[in-house]
């Protein structure tokens, strides 16, 4: 047997036993930003073969939540692609206007930078009292960061530039408290977003949402587990709902392509037909 | 005896841009293999390279798109902020992981998952650049079979980069930008 194969049959033990052990399924994770993470953590823990990551894995909880904390690296900022944001607040927010309630799921929330950013929009809109945000993850460790709202208060400058290239209309500073090393996002934010744990590879859908954020996530999925989750995305939504993907992500490719129209190409910006 | 090639990868740093239009614009618009490009470029710039050398060539080049399939005929640049990768099945793969050699889109990055799925059918080509970036992933596709080609660092307007691969593995081709791209058609007998 070739070592490419070798290492491929280790690595799908590997999976094997991470989904047997602690329920986490990465078996249809595309498969060349897995095996780069495996193998960083591979050369960290002085292991040549994948193969030796098993019994790390079953006895040794604390290298699977290392191990865990690779999968979920996401390299996140607030008014990340500013124009995106910009583009809600100049076209989406009228639409969201006109209903009672707002629901807004941000998927894939990693450390919150997204969460954040969107209320910020909706309070200047006028629109956070009647809204609720829900963001979630698979990573406990970035969902607890995501909650206490605390970012090191060197990314503030980059996050004000964003923020006002985003059509901010306020000064950014009027949103977090500094202290010391650290910014912290000030309440009225955080109450609006309800932080949770959600496995997008097992759980389902909880409220029907006006606005999906689902940016930069799909990216680490195959097709198979792509069209699964954009599938429970759009049973998720009302009719007519957005849906935000990633700037280099498009549906064109899967399953759901029918089931959306492009209200911003550019953009990545979606919205759900009526059905049937 | 000629071997069949599958691919070719392409790195790039300061002084990338024009290099890598006077390598491009020596493909035909036929071209029988794809070609996969990183070029280092600030955090937040906009397509304007894939268009700019599109404008400038025959064959097609545009910016790499998450799970698109990857076609003979066409150049695909990797976006800004994102690494650019290789899957099994032959289609393009981004994420925004930790930058690799304090860059994202990284060429090691590229290089290695391309190296991983195209082995010895794989041609990958460092040019000009103040990195070190694209050594290892060089390195690499030497190690798996493929064929390496390093621009002259003599001829580069950064010669850092080609020299650091050139330190680290046996280069198969060290040759001026302006021989690169006739090189490129003649591995696959393209008509120019």
């Amino acid at each position: 047997m070739e070592d490419k194969q070798l290492e491929a049959f280790e690595i799908d033990c590997l999976l094997g036993a991470i989904l047997l052990r602690y329920g986490y399924d990465f078996r249809n994770y595309a498969q060349a930003s897995l095996k780069r993470r495996i193998h960083n953590r591979l050369t960290l823990s002085n292991l040549q073969h994948v193969s030796e990551m098993i019994p790390r894995i079953l006895y040794d909880e604390h290298f699977f939540s290392e191990f865990l904390c690779d999968m979920s690296i996401t390299v996140t900022e607030m008014f990340r692609n500013p124009e995106v944001f910009k583009f809600i607040r100049e076209k989406v927010v009228d639409k969201l206007r006109t209903y009672s309630r707002i629901n807004i799921w941000n998927v894939g929330c990693a450390t919150g930078e997204e969460a954040y950013s969107i209320a910020i929009i909706l309070a200047e809109e006028g629109l956070l009292n009647k809204t609720h945000i829900y963001a979630t993850d698979y990573d406990n460790q970035a969902l607890a960061v995501a909650k206490t709202g605390i970012y090191p208060a060197n990314v503030m400058q980059q996050y004000t530039e964003n923020y006002l290239k985003a059509g901010g209309r306020q000064s950014f500073s009027d949103y977090y408290q500094a202290r010391y090393e650290s910014a912290k996002m000030k309440k009225n934010l955080r109450e609006k977003i309800t932080f949770a744990n959600h496995n997008l590879m097992q759980d389902g859908s909880f409220a029907e949402m006006h606005l999906i954020l689902c940016r930069n996530v799909l990216i680490y999925f195959n097709q198979t587990l792509q069209n699964s989750v954009l599938s429970l995305l759009r049973d998720s939504m009302v009719h007519h709902g957005y849906l935000v993907l990633g700037d280099k992500e498009t549906l064109d490719f899967s399953s759901v392509a029918n089931d959306f129209e492009s209200v911003d190409k550019q953009r990545r910006i979606y919205r759900k037909k009526r059905l049937r | 005896m000629k071997k069949s090639y599958q691919a070719i990868v392409i790195g790039a740093s300061m002084g990338g841009m024009e290099a890598l239009k006077m390598i491009l614009a020596q493909l035909p618009d036929n071209f029988s293999l794809p070609v996969i490009v990183v070029q280092h470029q600030m955090r937040d710039s906009d397509d304007f390279l894939a268009v700019y050398l599109n404008r400038h060539c025959a064959i097609k080049v545009k910016e790499a798109c998450a799970h698109e399939l990857i076609l003979p005929a066409y150049v695909y640049i990797a976006p800004a902020a994102y690494h650019l990768l290789i899957e099994e099945d032959k289609t393009l793969s981004l994420s925004v992981d930790l930058p690799v050699n304090y860059s994202i889109p990284s060429i090691d990055v590229l290089f290695e998952s391309a190296a991983d799925v195209y082995g010895e059918s794989l041609v990958g080509v460092v040019l000009t650049g103040a990195s070190a970036d694209g050594s290892q992933g060089l390195k690499k596709i030497k190690a798996y079979g493929g064929l390496t080609v390093v621009q002259d660092p003599n001829t580069a307007e950064a010669p850092k980069m080609p020299s650091a691969a050139i330190k680290v593995t046996q280069i198969d081709h060290i040759l001026p930008p302006d021989k690169i791209g006739v090189f490129l058609r003649e591995l696959t007998n393209d008509e120019g």
